[in-house]
Parts: structure tokens; C-alpha cells; sequence
């Protein structure tokens, strides 16, 4: 990645997060929210928002903290705790913001705020920025990016859910079986773009 | 050696440092500071914002009812919130109809208080008052209904309308939460320096376990009411009255009443129980019976003993009242019960005739 590439290139790194290297459907993390809160549109997009933005903001902060101060002291192999502790602090801080001047967003959100603490894909997006050694303006890409491309995938499946309600399905396939089975074919699909940004 | 003390600086300097960031924002972010709330546009007072209304207004000794302890479940800290209530939430939505939103009814439960607030209290509720008493007896009326009898201490009298109910104050045992849960009076409207309340034992219930198995007599205990609009009308209309298990003490406080000033309306009183040892307050009745020229009372035992002796009405409490009772065009039903004996007694009444806005209830079971 050489940043001579201009402003192309954050966008480059963002639809590649959102589609080829899309974070749910290619490396198949933050799968359990995924799984469990698939069931309604309506949630899906609440929670999809919330992941986001605390997807974004945890890769701008743990950019700062690991290339401005692990760095700099070689504390590089702290970068798991350090990370984990940055983004309980930024969700903790975002659900008092919230609470303060949007009640109405913060009632939507509910449990999933806190939730995605422990949502391994935000986790993941910041180790991965990290192992791509993107620059500060390609991390926020790279995060939004995976955001976006995490909430499409869990509304598409909520999509595919809500129709999947009325449908018929043979009775050992119910629930985790069929969605399971989705998701494989969710990450197909995916894996079609490879060709459109890879060439 | 150096290397693991600056990672142990590193981490705990830069957790330290998001604590103290998260404590200051904890301070600036939640506090609302005080906050002015307008009451029925003559009373103003001032409380420290960032407390759901319902709490702030109960540490102002303003009493609003509330069965779930503030969690939006039971809707009945329903206030008119006219300004700075902000938007309604998606915890509220399913309490609220049209007519009011359109008044701006809110849970006070769900509103947080976070500036200047205009609201409006229905004047009765000013009457509430928070009572300490005294456990002053227990007494075993059926294997899982007790009636609990309390002396006031401060203040010392209470005036309240027969129907209505109090909630008791369960303290925190077992770790479980503290929580309020309403109980009508029982007891002669007449004495007020004791209430009475009868509490049937509902399996993992945190208050009734609490009655149960840890109030002794003696104990102190806090309650504020009175609270409800379950009450005799004012006419002279023949009246039906239907309870099952606890149910039976806002209708034993209206007879009561009824002896107090002499009120001679035709009544009779169907009352459930699933045994025949599960019927209590039998010599009461019968002394109502006595002193009501109009009343009459009809115990309903659902399952009596095979061989036992048992002569009165059986089957279910609202099955004895279809065979009993002529057409009641004409007549009062004041029903107090289970919500599942409600919902089977207003369908009843209503087939015999009685018009449904004469019907009146209370669903606390």
C-alpha cells in the first residue's frame, strides 16, 4: 500500500472492506450477533448502524494507540488487551453521549451497544489495519467500510429471514440449519466480487 | 525485566487514563443539573436531573402508582408530560393509544427528567401518602392465603375509599431487588389506624415470599397509597359481586362499608375457591348476612372432596353465577380476581345483560 495512490485509494480499501473482504461473509467474524439478531429487518438495522459506528471509531483510536505509543515503546504484543480496552472505553463513552442527547436512538440500540463490545469483528478490523499497516486516512476506510459491509450482509440476511418465516422448511433444518446453509451461499455470492475489484 | 514494566506502564497508564476520561465524561455528560418540574401550573419544584420522572417525583413524596418498579411493564405511571418530556420511546409505544399521544400521556417511568419539565397529576394522587407501620398480627386463613394486619405509626391515620389499594415495600432479601407491589385493604374503613391486607402466596413471588417467610410480627414495614378508582358507585343499582382467592378483600372492605353507613342495596357475592378448606372468611359473611337485609353470599367450591361435605354451589365461580343469576339489565358487577376469572365473569355478566360500562374491576389477583 503506498500512499502515493491518492484518494483513490482510501476508497479502494473501503469497497474492497465492504465487498470482497467483506468481514462477516469472507472472514466470517461476528458471526453470533449475526446469527441472533438476524430475525427482523428493523433490529438488523440498528444494529448494523451501531457496528458502524463503533467499527470506525475504534479504528481511528487503536491506529493512534498502536502506531503512536506501542510502537514507538515495542510494545506491539500488548496490542490485543490495549485494543480490547479501547473499544469497551469507546462504547462505554458512546452509550453515555447517546443516552444524553439521543434517548430515542439509544432506546433502539437497547443491548446492542454494549453487545458489541465483545463483537469480535470489531475487534478484528482493528487487527487487521494493523497487519496491513494501513495509513491513518486507509484505517477509516477500512473500518467504515467493513462496518458497512457487515451491516449489508446482516440485512440481507434479515431480509431473507423475515421471507424464510412463512416458507416450509423440513424440521431438521429449522433455525441455525437453514441459516447456516444462507450464509454459505451468502458468502458465495460475495466472493463474486472478488473479480470486480481484484483485476 | 524493563520491558515488562513498560508494558505494565503502558497498559495500565493508558487504562488508567480512559477510566479517568470515562469518570470526567460521566460527570459533565450526566449531569443535568437541577432541574425545574411545573406541576398542574401552580406547584414548581426542584430536583437534581438524570433520574427517571417516576423516582424523582417519589423521593419529592409524590406518589405516582407503579407495580413493576419502573422497568415499563405495567403501565400504570401513565403522567401528561405537556413540555420537555422529549421524544416518545420505543419502550412506551406499546402502552400508549392515539388519543394519548395526542395529549402527551408518557410513562413517568421511561421519561427521564433533563431539564425544565411541565406536567400534570391527577389531584387524588397528592392524597398518597408514604405510611410506616407496625406488623401488628399474621393470621392463617387458607395453606397459601394469610391476612396481614398493620398498626400505622407515621402518620398515624389513613383515609381512604373502600376498593382502593396500597403498595407495600418489600426490602431487599436474598439479593433479590426491592420492589413495591399493591395490595387492596381489607380491613373496616372505619379504623384508621390499621389496615388490613389478605396475600395469597404466589410461587417465587418476591413480595408474597417476603410476607411469607420472613415478616414477623412486630416488623416494621413502609406503604404508600391509597391508590384506584375500584369503588361502590353512587346509585341504588342491585349489585354482583365476583371474587376468587385474595380477590376477596377490596369486596370484603366495600361490605364493610356497606355496614358502616347503611346501605341497603340488593347484593350478592359469588366467591371461588378450588376446595372447600380453601374458603375463608365464612363467619364474616354470614355476620354481613346478618346485617345486610340485601345481601347474600354465595361460596363456589370448584373440586370438592369426593365424599366430603361440602353442600353449597360447585364448578367455577362465574358457571354458579350463569345458574344463579336472572337477567341483569339493570344491575352493578364488581368483579376482583385473577385476570383469567375477570376476562370469564365480565363474559357472563355481559351475556346475562348487564351493559359492560357497568361492570367494574380490579386485576391485581
Amino acid at each position: 500500500m503506498n500512499p502515493e495512490a491518492g484518494i483513490l485509494q482510501p476508497l479502494v480499501v473501503m469497497f474492497s472492506a465492504a465487498f470482497t473482504g467483506n468481514i462477516l461473509l469472507a472472514k466470517f467474524l461476528g458471526m453470533c450477533p449475526f446469527l441472533a439478531v438476524s430475525r427482523q429487518v428493523k433490529t438488523a438495522l440498528g444494529l448494523g448502524w451501531a457496528v458502524v459506528f463503533v467499527l470506525t471509531g475504534t479504528s481511528v483510536l487503536n491506529w493512534l494507540i498502536y502506531w503512536k505509543v506501542l510502537v514507538p515503546l515495542n510494545l506491539e504484543f500488548l496490542r490485543f488487551i490495549m485494543f480490547i480496552i479501547m473499544i469497551a472505553a469507546f462504547v462505554q463513552f458512546v452509550e453515555m453521549v447517546l443516552e444524553r442527547y439521543s434517548p430515542v436512538l439509544y432506546q433502539k440500540l437497547g443491548i446492542f451497544l454494549p453487545l458489541i463490545t465483545v463483537n469480535c469483528a470489531i475487534l478484528g478490523g482493528s487487527l487487521f489495519m494493523v497487519i496491513r499497516r494501513y495509513t491513518l486516512l486507509n484505517a477509516v476506510a477500512f473500518g467504515f467500510g467493513s462496518g458497512i459491509g457487515w451491516m449489508l450482509a446482516i440485512l440481507a440476511m434479515a431480509g431473507i429471514r423475515e421471507k424464510l418465516a412463512e416458507e416450509r422448511i423440513p424440521r431438521g433444518l429449522r433455525g441455525p440449519g437453514i441459516t447456516l446453509i444462507i450464509v454459505g451461499l451468502m458468502a458465495l455470492a460475495f466472493i463474486g466480487f472478488t473479480g470486480v475489484l481484484g483485476g | 525485566m524493563l520491558a515488562t514494566a513498560a508494558g505494565i506502564l503502558a497498559v495500565s497508564g493508558i487504562a488508567g487514563g480512559l477510566a479517568a476520561l470515562l469518570v470526567l465524561a460521566e460527570r459533565i455528560i450526566r449531569n443535568y443539573g437541577e432541574c425545574e418540574i411545573l406541576i398542574n401550573g401552580e406547584r414548581t419544584l426542584t430536583a437534581q436531573g438524570g433520574q427517571s420522572l417516576l423516582e424523582t417525583l417519589s423521593q419529592q413524596k409524590i406518589f405516582i402508582p407503579s407495580a413493576c418498579g419502573g422497568r415499563g411493564t405495567c403501565a400504570y405511571c401513565k403522567l401528561k408530560v405537556l413540555d420537555g418530556g422529549g421524544p416518545l420511546l420505543p419502550t412506551e409505544e406499546p402502552y400508549l393509544d392515539a388519543a394519548e399521544r395526542a395529549a402527551g400521556v408518557r410513562l413517568s417511568c421511561q421519561v427521564k427528567v433533563r431539564g425544565p419539565l411541565r406536567i400534570e397529576i391527577p389531584e387524588h394522587l397528592f392524597r398518597v401518602r408514604e405510611f410506616a407501620a407496625t406488623c401488628a398480627s399474621i393470621r392463617d386463613l387458607t395453606h397459601d392465603i394469610k391476612e396481614f394486619r398493620f398498626a400505622l405509626r407515621d402518620p398515624a391515620r389513613i383515609e381512604y375509599t373502600p376498593g382502593q389499594y396500597l403498595q407495600l415495600f418489600t426490602p431487599s432479601y436474598d439479593g433479590n431487588e426491592e420492589v413495591y407491589r399493591a395490595y387492596s385493604m381489607s380491613s373496616d374503613p372505619a379504623d384508621r389506624e390499621h389496615v388490613e391486607l389478605v396475600i395469597r402466596l404466589v410461587p417465587g413471588g418476591i413480595c408474597t415470599t417476603w410476607c411469607f417467610e420472613h415478616l414477623q410480627e412486630g416488623d416494621h414495614v413502609t406503604f404508600n397509597g391509597p391508590y384506584g378508582d375500584f369503588r361502590l358507585s353512587k346509585t341504588e343499582a342491585p349489585m354482583i359481586f365476583v371474587a376468587g382467592g385474595s380477590g376477596m378483600a377490596p369486596i370484603k372492605c366495600i361490605l364493610h362499608q356497606m355496614q358502616n353507613e347503611g346501605i341497603a342495596r340488593e347484593a350478592t357475592y359469588f366467591f371461588g375457591a378450588n376446595r372447600a378448606d380453601e374458603l375463608f372468611y365464612l363467619d364474616e359473611m354470614a355476620a354481613f348476612e346478618k346485617a345486610l337485609p340485601g345481601f347474600r353470599f354465595v361460596p363456589v367450591v370448584a373440586h370438592p372432596e369426593a365424599g366430603g361435605a361440602w353442600q353449597g354451589e360447585t364448578g367455577l365461580v362465574t358457571d354458579a353465577a350463569r345458574r344463579n343469576l336472572p337477567d341483569l339489565a339493570g344491575h352493578e358487577g364488581y368483579l376482583c380476581g385473577s385476570p383469567g376469572l375477570i376476562q370469564a365473569a365480565v363474559r357472563v355478566l355481559t351475556d346475562l345483560g348487564m351493559p359492560e360500562d357497568k361492570i367494574y374491576y380490579d386485576t391485581f389477583g
